[in-house]
């Protein structure tokens, strides 16, 4: 009798174990209470407190917080960080590189900036959780290919449709003409790639141009209340650029296109901000005084030319920074964006500091993108887009053990994590 | 004339004359044998001669103080592809005949970059567009050397490329419209090969019996797919999906092949215990993925899976980026899956050793083992760690101290002016396919890049 009581209670706890297996695990919305971590506000030092997420926002942080209902996470011992933000990627914007049919982010068209990158983010990509799983909470998806491939979108790493996963900012992305060969696939002479940089300049001069009549076609007419009867997306789409409020996001790397791009923006007036910048280190003097911000990265890469240093990749951003650009750092990747805190780890290593490499996956990408007051940091009335972990978030073998995004506390698995679960002790095994 | 001899051999840097070096107060990752705190090792001729505390050596050896520095044997890559000319004989689905270590280019800068990330070996392969592909070289990075021959690693086991699934099926299915087309086409081809050999073998043996009177037309395939047969040669074979890799499996069963390691292997941790069964080693990415649909279905737990269930395992980096970081990649199985250190240094060390059939020679430090060592500035599984000398058969071959922007040994005429990111984002064009891409446009980034950059993509 007593055997047949266990036997049916340890039955009992199998079936109960098995159907908890089977549910899928929902991420999690409510108050918490983070109780006793070590806080990296990253915008105002690192202490030992309590944080408080209610309504998807940190609505307070401080030394010792105390409220009548809410999910108490005991965070003694553990470390608590912003979200990281990836300041350029393609992660939502392709499911499997080789494979065309799961490609969004290369419209046809040398000319497209109103393709929008938010429309074809699948906000069930595979990849979502395998990057955000890292601590990775938002990214800046953006199209790439032509010389204006589209209007990248800064994305939350959950939700289930465009709204939910806005992240309130949007950047028209434009490769700037490069002077130079582009790797092995470019079999042109010297000469034709000098002509094709005059002929590329020209033309983006001729669309900037156009854009500028644009804008003065539009506000004439929005002052005498008439409506425009034109069909020109691609200009609508650049006026956020020629008014001012926006800024550009120019690709541009080698040395003599960064020089060439910043006189070009000296010139045009507008706002702008670089990416790529794999030489800024040449030339980070000319990018501090005109106060170009970067987006730099991937870090983990080969330097662009044989006769560079080892390491010119790795110090790349340490030496814009120290020469006073304001740096924030991308992979540059699709499904490997997970590899955000390694990026920054090797910048952080190789002369930029954990501090300074934190702020340039956190609060410099958020003010970069105009979002510097909504995220980026632990402060009051941020979105909780945060993880405690336990130990450096670019340490290798740190682990992550709670994410929120928006203030939902997301599930800590993805397709590797359960492939994992599931093979580790594959049943049946082979005995 | 004498004086002058004596001239020369002072004028010589030291380097060139001796193998002596006496590395100080370390903290020793054996790999194989614990950590030693505070320990010297002292290499004589290029091979360790001790490992103890407080040693000296003798005048004129070289003293490297490794004082709060540690010290591990140095890195081993299982697959890669740098100092090598060409990379694909893209030709027929079987070229067991060429050999990688035809076009070995002791000039490649990758080789500097690689020993300035602690690499001392790498095997550099012939490339995945065929089943049977052609041979590979286990190179030491000699760098300096401007002899190809200097780069090999004399003794090292024979070993052979082999691949499955998609680059196959590309290269020739796709491609070239002949078999394979499929992954039944591709088990064909082993099984044709390997019967082809026997048969073959057969009439050599007819004819040196006296059996038959004509000799056989000598085939250089036919002889090395033969050698495999022998157990002469290593199989590292290219593959990602579980299924295919059980198909190879049974393959060398059926032909009484054992010596196999599994490269990439993407999907191992699906039939790890069917590989630690037969004796099948795996080298895998520590977390590349979806960049094909043959790996889709990965995890980078990959590794740990593999290594709890009793396979030799090792990262590695087909690419001329991750090698310069092996120690980085190794450290990721302990975000997933949580080895130890001991066990994810052995993955870049003593296991790639193993599966290069050198592991009596290099991949821990131990007497009598090559003086191949790798010295950091913190423990080489940090992030924070920065890499401060590496030493090949006790020659100091990367010294940070010592290191110059452009250490190019001469000016590669092939030299490509790049500093765009974008050339070097997609993993397997650089690696395994690489020379392969005009000839599968069908690949979608590959039609990608050359839409971005042919001379009329503007207009």
């Amino acid at each position: 009798m007593h055997f047949l009581k266990i036997y049916i209670l340890s039955f009992c706890t199998l079936l109960l174990f098995n159907i908890n297996a089977q549910q899928v695990k929902k991420a999690e919305s409510g108050t918490f209470l983070l109780k006793n971590g070590n806080l990296h506000t990253v915008t105002s030092g690192t202490f030992i407190g309590d944080l408080l997420i209610k309504d998807g926002v940190i609505a307070d942080i401080g030394k010792s917080i105390s409220v009548s209902e809410a999910k108490i996470i005991d965070c003694s011992g553990k470390q608590i960080y912003p979200g990281l933000i990836d300041g350029g990627c393609r992660l939502g914007l392709v499911e499997i590189d080789a494979i065309s049919l799961t490609n969004d982010f290369n419209e046809l068209g040398d000319f497209v900036p109103h393709m929008k990158a938010l429309t074809a983010v699948n906000p069930n990509a595979v990849a979502i959780p395998v990057t955000r799983v890292n601590g990775i909470t938002t990214v800046f998806a953006k199209p790439d290919g032509g010389t204006f491939p589209g209007t990248g979108a800064l994305i939350h790493l959950f939700g289930y449709n465009p709204d939910q996963m806005s992240a309130g900012s949007e950047r028209v992305v434009m490769r700037f003409p490069s002077t130079g060969k582009r790797g092995r696939w470019d079999r042109r002479s010297e000469d034709d790639i000098k002509k094709d940089a005059e002929k590329a300049i020209k033309k983006i001069n001729d669309i900037w141009d156009t854009a500028n009549n644009y804008m003065k076609m539009d506000s004439a007419a929005k002052s005498e209340n008439i409506t425009l009867s034109t069909n020109n997306p691609q200009m609508l789409a650049l006026l956020p650029i020629v008014s001012g409020k926006e800024p550009i996001f120019i690709e541009v790397n080698s040395k003599k296109d960064i020089e060439s791009a910043i006189e070009w923006i000296i010139e045009k007036k507008y706002k702008a901000v670089f990416t790529g910048v794999a030489e800024g280190w040449r030339v980070a003097d000319k990018l501090a005084k005109n106060g170009i911000p970067v987006i730099t990265g991937p870090i983990l890469s080969v330097p662009g030319r044989d006769n560079d240093s080892y390491d010119a990749s790795y110090t790349n951003p340490s030496i814009m920074m120290k020469a006073g650009v304001k740096v924030a750092i991308r992979t540059d990747n699709a499904e490997n964006v997970r590899n955000l805190p390694f990026n920054a780890g090797f910048a952080a290593a190789y002369g930029m500091g954990t501090e300074e490499a934190l702020k340039a996956v956190t609060i410099n990408t958020a003010e970069i993108f105009g979002v510097g007051d909504k995220i980026g940091s632990l402060d009051k009335g941020k979105i909780a887009n945060l993880f405690i972990c336990d130990g450096d978030p670019f340490e290798t073998k740190t682990k992550i053990e709670y994410l929120f995004i928006k203030g939902w506390k997301i599930p800590l698995e993805s397709r590797h994590t359960l492939l994992y679960d599931e093979f580790l002790d594959r049943t049946p095994g082979l005995k | 004339m004498l004086k002058y001899i004596l001239l020369i051999i002072i004028l010589l840097p030291k380097d060139i004359l001796s193998q002596n070096i006496l590395i100080k107060n370390g903290t020793v990752l054996t790999v194989t044998n614990g950590v030693k705190e505070n320990t010297d090792i002292l290499i004589i001729n290029g091979k360790i001669a001790k490992i103890d505390k407080n040693l000296t050596a003798p005048e004129g050896t070289r003293i490297v103080d490794a004082n709060n520095q540690y010290v591990m044997p140095g890195i081993i890559d299982a697959h890669s592809h740098i100092a090598l000319d060409v990379i694909n004989e893209a030709t027929s689905p079987v070229t067991a005949e060429v050999n990688a270590g035809d076009v070995l280019d002791p000039l490649d800068v990758a080789i500097y970059r690689a020993l300035a990330g602690g690499v001392t070996i790498s095997h550099a392969m012939h490339g995945s567009a065929n089943a049977i592909g052609g041979q590979c070289e286990t190179i030491k990075h000699r760098f300096g050397t401007t002899n190809p021959d200097e780069l090999r690693m004399q003794g090292a086991p024979r070993t052979i490329k082999f691949a499955l699934g998609e680059n196959p099926i590309r290269t020739h299915g796709e491609g070239s419209k002949i078999s394979p087309n499929t992954r039944m086409g591709v088990e064909q081809i082993f099984r044709n090969a390997f019967s082809q050999a026997q048969l073959y073998m057969k009439e050599w043996d007819d004819y040196k019996k006296g059996i038959t009177k004509t000799s056989p037309v000598y085939s250089l395939r036919n002889e090395t797919v033969a050698d495999i047969l022998k157990g002469d040669i290593i199989i590292h074979c290219h593959s990602y999906r579980a299924d295919e890799i059980l198909m190879l499996l049974r393959v060398l069963k059926d032909f009484g092949i054992n010596k196999i390691c599994f490269q990439h292997v993407n999907e191992g941790f699906k039939v790890a215990p069917e590989l630690a069964a037969f004796g099948a080693s795996a080298s895998v990415f520590a977390d590349w993925w979806a960049y094909k649909f043959e790996v889709y279905y990965s995890t980078a737990y990959n590794a740990a899976i593999l290594t709890r269930n009793g396979v030799v395992t090792s990262i590695n980096s087909d690419s001329e980026e991750l090698i310069r970081h092996l120690y980085h990649e190794a450290a990721k199985t302990q975000r997933y899956g949580s080895l130890t250190d001991d066990e994810a240094l052995a993955l870049i060390t003593i296991n790639p050793a193993k599966q290069l059939g050198i592991d009596n020679r290099v991949g821990s430090i131990e007497v009598g083992k090559d003086g191949d060592i790798a010295i950091f500035s913190q423990h080489p599984l940090s992030i924070y760690t920065i890499p401060q000398m590496t030493i090949v058969d006790g020659i100091v071959k990367f010294d940070i101290k010592n290191d110059e922007a452009d250490m190019r040994i001469d000016i590669n005429p092939n030299e490509t002016y790049s500093s765009f990111y974008e050339n070097q984002r997609h993993h397997e064009s650089q690696g395994c396919m690489h020379g392969l891409e005009e000839l599968l446009m069908e690949d979608s980034y590959a039609k990608f890049m050359r839409y971005k950059y042919s001379k009329n993509h503007s207009h």
